[in-house]
């Protein structure tokens, strides 16, 4: 009897596709507005940790200047720090991978008639390592040519491009300013960071090399640490303050001078503001799902008013209450499952043609599908049930006279 | 499930009516449809009722098709007090012992013919097969062999009528119930329909209660009921 009350149920759908396919459309959006909204904000939440990753794992970022003041106004008073700084880095603080002391600016870099505005960055083998650097070509500084500040470069994929379009470039020289350089290795691509910024435009050069003939000063603007694995780089943030605060004499009272900032903290905070976002933009979606599920409500209520005559005439035949009701109510729940499915389906094709667009990963998350499914069940059911004992309860003699 | 009184064969008649009235309503605004009605028909019988507009003959209908209760007084069918049953146990009785035609036909819009008349098998849980060889029968039982896949809309009043007669009897009820069932036809489909209900009466020994204006349409009866400001005014036997 219950297979025969779904037959009756699906029979009467299939009876009136234009009703039919009006009540799910507030379902249908909802359903694909949820599950397009969460998978893209988790595709962007799961791209900001990828980018700010692939800067290096257990990175710490020490810079001159007080944190709130922000990059730009790091060089107004606060010294710069010296290659002593970073040496004594290495050598006190404990559980580290690698410390590689920094300078640079931007510059101009020539190879035959190309020309480039590009990013060189001072630094040692060490720069490679923290920052998760890969060669795909060429090979690292020697000893000797960071000792003697060599004029030998490692180009990043941008510049490479750029200046040698499918050329090999190790072994030619480019022109960076006054200094002739030669190219010794290249960098794998790390690609475009949604932040705006090209990792790939990079000119890496030895340190003493950039601080001798770029630059002109011995200053080391900035300090990447990387924390060996399973080394807390809260910890490594303390130890490194403690020893910088010593050895720029800043007194108890006073503010750091520098600020030491730990990525797996910016990862924290960024994802987290994303997630929010996923949660907020989900929760606006789950909405539309709710006003989805009044539309089936509307249109059932009409619905029953419409077929007034119809349940008189099951109820005349012998239809009892529970079957009247268990029919409308089944056509609510496969109405609204059916619009779930179709929901999914195009919340599927949105998310992929959103995520696309916005060249994050496609995330698909089957908890929230199946979230989303369910739901709409249950929005048939809650905002069927009405409809259904008004059905249900009709009087059979009413509504046989019911025009 | 109703079970009517065990072994009692044809002890109790099919229907029983004992001073039943029927008040629409309450205080000055109260309408005494039936005023104290006595009636016994019993199995196989053929009745027509008749009597003015307005006279109860719809109420009283309404009261024996066990789809309304009395205000006051008993109803047996089969000896069962249907005043003490619920809703849905009159359901019950409905599915398995009677069958309804109605003056406006009631079939089902947008269903085909054969599907209408499967309804009552539905609900009484026949397998698919079955049911629909009992439908294209009972189709055929009111000469609408090859129609089976019409809807309503594609057929002419008499033939739909056809239909609601082949609904009603697809499941053998004990009773049928007509409530001008010639009323909207002309007189040609209106005796069509009335040799199909004396056939169905004589050869099936269904019982038939039969609202209808027309003393034409009457005399296909054995037995008239007037009816007359809510109650029976003259009970007389057709001659022959
Ligand atoms: N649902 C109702 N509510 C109020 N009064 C009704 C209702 N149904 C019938 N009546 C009244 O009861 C009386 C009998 O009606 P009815 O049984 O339909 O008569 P008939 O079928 O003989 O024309 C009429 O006066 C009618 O107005
Ligand atoms: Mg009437």
């Amino acid at each position: 009897m219950f297979i025969e009350t779904i037959l009756i149920a699906m029979r009467e759908i299939r009876r009136n596709v234009m009703r039919s396919s009006l009540t799910i459309l507030g379902i249908v959006i909802g359903v694909a507005a949820v599950i397009t909204m969460v998978t893209v904000g988790d595709g962007a939440t799961k791209q900001v940790a990828y980018e700010i990753s692939s800067l290096g794992s257990n990175l710490l970022d020490v810079r001159p200047g007080q944190s709130f003041r922000g990059p730009g106004g790091t060089r107004s008073g606060a010294p710069m720090f010296k290659i002593a700084d970073a040496e004594a880095i290495e050598r006190d603080v404990s559980g580290l991978a690698g410390v590689a002391p920094m300078t640079g600016r931007s510059a101009q870099a020539i190879y035959g008639n190309e020309n480039w505005a590009t990013n060189i960055t001072g630094s040692t083998n060490n720069f490679l390592l923290v920052r998760n650097w890969v060669l795909s070509g060429g090979r690292q500084f020697t000893d000797g040519e960071l000792r003697a500040g060599a004029a030998v470069c490692i180009i990043g994929a941008t510049i490479r491009k750029q200046l040698f379009g499918e050329q090999d470039p190790v072994g030619r020289t480019i022109r960076l300013e006054k200094l002739s350089c030669q190219v010794i290795g290249e960098l794998k691509s790390k690609g475009q960071s949604s932040f705006g910024m090209d990792q790939d435009d990079i000119v890496l050069i030895p340190l003493r090399t950039v601080q001798r003939r770029i630059v002109g000063n011995n200053d080391i603007s900035s300090i990447s640490v990387s924390a060996k694995d399973g080394v807390s780089t809260e910890k490594v943030k303390e130890e490194i303050e403690r020893l910088l605060r010593e050895r720029r004499r800043i007194g108890k009272n006073k503010e750091d001078d520098f600020n030491v900032r730990d990525m797996q903290e910016i990862v924290k905070t960024l994802t987290g503001t994303t997630r929010l976002l996923t949660t907020l933009l989900g929760a606006v979606a789950a909405v539309s799902l709710l006003v989805g599920g009044i539309g089936i409500m509307n249109i059932m209520l009409v619905s029953v008013t419409e077929r007034t005559r119809e349940i008189g005439i099951r109820l005349a035949i012998g239809a009892m209450e529970k079957q009247v009701l268990m029919q409308f109510l089944i056509e609510a729940v496969v109405l609204s499952c059916f619009g779930g499915l179709i929901g999914i389906i195009l919340g599927i094709a949105a998310a992929a043609a959103g995520a696309s667009a916005l060249k994050v990963p496609l995330i698909l998350n089957i908890g929230i599908i199946i979230i989303a499914f369910v739901f709409s069940a249950a929005v048939g059911v809650v905002f069927g049930f009405f409809p259904a004992r008004k059905a249900a309860l009709l009087d059979p003699i009413e509504a046989l006279r019911h025009e | 499930m109703i079970t009517t009184p065990s072994g009692t064969g044809n002890m109790y008649p099919v229907i029983e009516l004992n001073n039943v009235t029927r008040v629409y309503g309450t205080g000055t605004a109260a309408v005494n449809a039936l005023q104290g009605i006595d009636l016994r028909i019993d199995h196989g019988d053929f009745v027509a009722v008749m009597g003015p507009s307005g006279s109860g003959k719809s109420t009283c209908m309404n009261i024996l098709g066990c789809l309304d209760t009395p205000s006051s007084g008993t109803y047996r069918f089969k000896g069962v007090e249907v005043g003490n049953l619920s809703r849905d146990q009159r359901a019950l009785l409905r599915r398995h012992y009677l069958g309804f035609v109605f003056q406006g036909f009631n079939l089902l819009n947008r269903t085909s013919a054969l599907e209408n008349v499967e309804l009552p098998l539905i609900y009484r849980g026949t397998p698919a097969t079955e049911r629909r060889e009992m439908a294209r029968k009972a189709l055929a039982a009111v000469g609408l062999n090859g129609w089976e896949s019409h809807t309503p809309a594609e057929l002419s009043g008499g033939q739909q009528q056809r239909v609601a007669i082949a609904r009603a009897i697809v499941a053998s009820p004990e009773v049928l119930f007509a409530d001008e069932p010639t009323g909207n036809l002309d007189s040609a489909r209106s005796r069509e329909i009335m040799e199909l209900m004396t056939d169905f009466n004589r050869d099936q020994g269904i019982t038939i209660v039969m609202v209808t204006h027309d003393a034409v349409m009457a005399a296909y009866a054995r037995r008239i009921v007037r009816f007359m400001d809510g109650i029976i005014d003259k009970e007389e036997q057709n001659g022959g």
